[in-house]
């Protein structure tokens, strides 16, 4: 009983705690990323294997660092041969810091700066997305390469290469300055957005993704209020998140968004959506994040999923595959011309983006398409498409709500 | 932390493009003045180039740029800045980051490389 919930605490605090160590870490280590995540982690296999027996510490999160510095110091004193540890070693004696932290309050929370570093524009996008889920929410190499389509060995190369340029080139580990700022948000919104989608798509401890996304986010609109991408982002999250409530029946099964229970969508999280949506429009330079804020709007706002303002949905999906093309939007936007006029009338464009292959990986292509085709009266062609949507899902939850699908046809 | 500028000329760029950089004397003077700008200079076309291998012992020589692309590098330039941030901005000041590109490469820190 103990043991199980030592484990499920650490469970708990794992993303935030993960982020603020490593941060830590790499000021601590003078920017070497990959000796502040090795530490980090060792701190954690530590907790797991004290806190059982041990309990858990008062300040949690004083106790990890002070147990991922111990490493550190140990790791750098060690490395006598390894100059620049031995450097961070000696300047580290020299600021006669405290041997260990007491109080959680004392530990300095630079997730916004470590948030800043990981989306440099010195590093591709990939290697930023990539470095963000690492690094900041601590999602496993596997994990990261499970939500990019790639192989895990892949994933690793990706994210060893970007810490080493970090170190090597010299990228600070800071807010840039309030000039930069605007040009280097977008990549920040880009993967706070994934992270916030990481956790929407599971349920249990992952959430802890999207309430960590969305509260960056807040941190960003507080840092940048004028800058309305940022407030559409934020009111995209808390639109999304209001729904979550009712994403999972009491069996822990997905349940569509046409067949949710709407009386259990968080109203409060809707109005400031909202609201937050509303300050973000009245600046008049509407982009994509704010689009897709409107269309969770129109759904939040529908009582009914039969009351959905599909044309008004229809005409903000060409909006945005104005704005952002993508085969996804266009999938996006045929989904709503079926709601909006027919099936009929939106089977041709998916057919169009299937056979373009670029969608060939992405489950909901083939959903999307096996939806149309049992709406169109044919069945058949309707399972063969929900087999090979069943083959790609990500999650169980969603391979259990497409065999369901399948066994009720 | 030292950066090699290597300054290219963009054979792809289209004329006037360049409008309103900066002036060349000036850029050096500042970065000279604050401390920024350790040496650099121009230096001839590929043309002019001789490449040198030592193979089996023996000293070879060849006429022209080794790498067989276009004449790209048109000068050099050592900085010393904080961070990337700083020498990006260093480089991005420079009249040919207007009318070329400029590669910033970090110095190899013998001790930094894992």
């Amino acid at each position: 009983m103990a043991e199980e919930s030592a484990g499920e605490f650490i469970a708990g605090i794992y993303a935030e705690a993960w982020s603020r160590i490593v941060a830590t870490m790499i000021r601590f280590t003078g920017g070497d990323w990959n000796l502040a995540e090795d530490c980090a982690q060792d701190a954690f296999a530590q907790a797991l294997r004290t806190w059982p027996q041990d309990g858990v510490p008062r300040q949690p999160l004083a106790w990890l660092t002070t147990a991922a510095r111990n490493r550190a110091i140990d790791r750098m004193r060690r490395a006598t041969r390894d100059a620049v540890k031995a450097r961070a070693w000696a300047a580290w004696e020299q600021r006669h810091e405290p041997p260990a932290y007491r109080s959680d309050a004392e530990i300095p929370d630079e997730r916004l700066e470590l948030m800043f570093t990981c989306c440099h524009p010195a590093l591709n996008l990939d290697a930023q997305v990539a470095l963000t889920l690492r690094s900041l929410a601590g999602l496993s190499t596997a994990q990261i390469a499970r939500a990019f389509l790639v192989p895990e060995r892949t994933m690793g190369q990706r994210i060893f290469r970007a810490k080493q340029k970090i170190a090597h080139a010299v990228i600070p580990l800071r807010v840039p300055p309030a000039h930069l700022l605007p040009e280097r948000l977008p990549g920040v919104l880009h993967v706070l957005y994934l992270l916030f989608n990481e956790g929407y798509g599971a349920a249990g401890d992952r959430e802890a993704l999207s309430r960590e996304a969305i509260r960056l986010a807040r941190v960003l609109v507080a840092l940048m209020p004028d800058e309305p991408e940022a407030l559409g982002m934020l009111a995209l999250m808390l639109l999304h998140d209001a729904r979550r409530p009712a994403r999972f029946d009491a069996d822990g099964e997905l349940v569509t968004l046409e067949d949710q229970d709407r009386s259990r969508w968080d109203r409060d999280l809707i109005a400031e959506g909202g609201a937050v949506l509303e300050r973000a429009l009245r600046r008049r330079r509407a982009g994509p994040f704010q689009i897709q804020a409107a269309i969770a709007a129109c759904h939040a706002t529908a009582p009914y999923a039969r009351q959905t303002d599909w044309p008004q949905i229809v005409a903000l999906y060409g909006r945005l595959a104005r704005v952002a093309p993508s085969p996804v939007v266009e999938l996006n936007r045929a989904v709503a011309i079926s709601m909006a006029r027919s099936p009929e009338a939106a089977l041709p464009l998916v057919e169009a983006i299937a056979e373009s292959g670029r969608l060939e990986g992405y489950y909901l292509l083939h959903a999307t398409r096996a939806d149309l085709l049992r709406r169109c009266g044919r069945a058949e062609e309707a399972d063969a498409c929900l087999r090979s949507a069943l083959a790609l899902a990500p999650t169980d939850a969603e391979r259990r709500l497409l065999s369901r699908r399948l066994a009720a046809h | 932390m030292k950066y090699l500028m290597l300054v290219c000329v963009d054979p792809d760029l289209e004329p006037g493009a360049a409008q309103g950089a900066p002036d060349v004397e000036d850029w050096v003077r500042e970065m000279g003045g604050k401390g920024i700008r350790l040496m650099g200079d121009r230096v001839r076309p590929g043309s002019d180039a001789t490449t040198v291998r030592v193979r089996n012992r023996e000293v070879l020589l060849s006429d022209g740029p080794y790498a067989e692309t276009k004449d790209l590098i048109a000068g050099f330039d050592v900085i010393e800045c904080a961070d990337l941030d700083e020498a990006v901005e260093v480089a991005s000041r420079h009249p040919m980051a207007w009318g070329g590109v400029i590669e910033l490469r970090p110095f190899w820190v013998e001790d930094r490389d894992a």
